[in-house]
């Protein structure tokens, strides 16, 4: 029978569909692994936004991995027992995040401040002379920059 | 109990209705940036009214989200008549997203400590995404109100228009006291002055001028189901697939 540590390495396949760079553990929407009796397992996890339109589709991948090792059971469970945060990102979610060209969100002690939400580093020149322009972005996660060092501009995953 | 289950279609109406105003902006915003945005706050508010009603499905024994929200009748419906408004011009609709955001935050602010344990944790997640909402509404307040003569003119107006339709987001639910002696919800009173005290530093900032309630139950009559007369037309579009086989799989 497997076990949780190999889930959670089977988990390390499924990706984000709307940024396939990181997985779902790397973003942290994983909260709960749970190997049972009767060779069952039961993943607990959780949106990075409550209107996320991912997340029944991550649910399904989950599904299929965990599947995949062999359990006779598999259940995958969506709640909000632990919320998302994006403190939840992992180190290597970072740095993936930032290859993707998308510069990271600060890490944050609980709330957001407006300094959380400001001079967020340029994925392509890497300064911090930029300008928000929109809070909203082309995904929930996301939000519009300009960097005034390079010109370009850029994404953010949001501080949430 | 009843009054929680009203209560929770209430915010649930109040965000599914206002999200699919939202959308309407979709593909008519005035910059790219603005159809973005009130494209993403329409998801975010048709996503948690979908959650609230999810909430009232399992732990309830209300009908299923998607039933709930498709197939009820006008009067059903609890929503609150500033959400019914059509969207009309851009800074009618900017008005109304700061002064509805505003009082969500300082709602679900209240109820992270709510003794629904479910509830209190959603609540957490949507505390956090709303920030952005009204970090936007803040944004376009001072930026129109300190534009030009016109666009000053037109945001006093809009305030003028929305602020007094505003007073129906606190109408409370039949039985609220049991709400409040449960440790639910502090009451729409409590959130009220909340509510005031955060908008009132950012329309001043914004150099406009907050008007004045004279009578503040003029637009109550939505926790009730007697909505305005852009409830049913709305409803009608809203749910023009759905009643075209309400039994299909999506």
């Amino acid at each position: 029978m497997a076990t949780e540590a190999q889930i959670l390495m089977a988990l390390q396949e499924v990706k984000d569909p709307e940024i396939p760079v990181i997985s779902v553990v790397d973003l942290g929407i994983i909260t709960k692994i749970e190997v049972g009796e009767n060779n069952s397992a039961k993943v607990t996890m959780t949106p990075t936004f409550v209107g996320c339109p991912a997340i029944k589709h991550m649910q399904h991948e989950v599904q299929i991995a965990v599947e995949a090792l062999g359990f006779d059971t598999v259940e995958v469970v969506v709640d909000y027992t632990t919320p998302w945060n994006s403190n939840m990102v992992s180190e290597r979610g970072l740095q993936q995040l930032k290859d993707f060209r998308l510069s990271p969100p600060k890490r944050h002690c609980g709330t957001i401040s407006m300094a959380d939400l400001e001079n967020a580093q340029c994925p392509n020149c890497f300064g911090h002379n930029t300008t928000l322009l929109s809070p909203f972005g082309p995904t929930l996660c996301r939000a519009m920059f300009k960097c005034n060092n390079c010109g370009e501009g850029f994404e953010q995953f949001k501080a949430v | 109990m009843q009054s929680l289950k009203d209560f929770l279609y209430t915010i649930a109406d109040d965000n599914l209705i206002l999200g699919h105003r939202n959308s309407e902006w979709t593909g008519l915003g005035p910059v790219l940036e603005e159809d973005i945005a009130f494209s993403s706050m329409a998801q975010d508010k048709v996503g948690l009214a979908y959650q609230l009603y999810q909430l009232l499905h399992t732990d309830m024994g209300e009908g299923h989200p998607d039933k709930v929200a498709f197939n009820r009748t006008e009067t059903q419906f609890k929503c609150c008549h500033l959400v019914e408004y059509p969207i009309g011009e851009y800074d009618f609709s900017l008005v109304r997203h700061f002064l509805f955001d505003h009082a969500a935050f300082a709602r679900f602010d209240m109820l992270t400590k709510s003794a629904y344990p479910a509830l209190a944790q959603l609540s957490v997640k949507v505390r956090g995404e709303l920030k952005y909402h009204v970090l936007h509404a803040d944004t376009w307040m001072k930026k129109l109100g300190k534009g030009t003569e016109e666009s000053k003119a037109r945001m006093q107006t809009a305030l003028n228009e929305a602020f007094p339709l505003a007073m129906g987001i606190f109408e409370p639910v039949d039985m609220e006291q049991e709400l409040i002696q449960h440790g639910y919800f502090e009451g729409e009173a409590v959130l009220k002055e909340r509510w005031l005290a955060s908008i009132a530093p950012v329309i001043e900032a914004a150099g406009l001028k907050l008007p004045e309630i004279v009578h503040d139950k003029t637009s109550y009559g939505g926790r009730k189901g007697y909505h305005t007369e852009y409830l049913a037309p709305l409803l009608k579009e809203m749910t023009e697939v759905f009643s075209i086989d309400p039994e299909a799989e999506w």
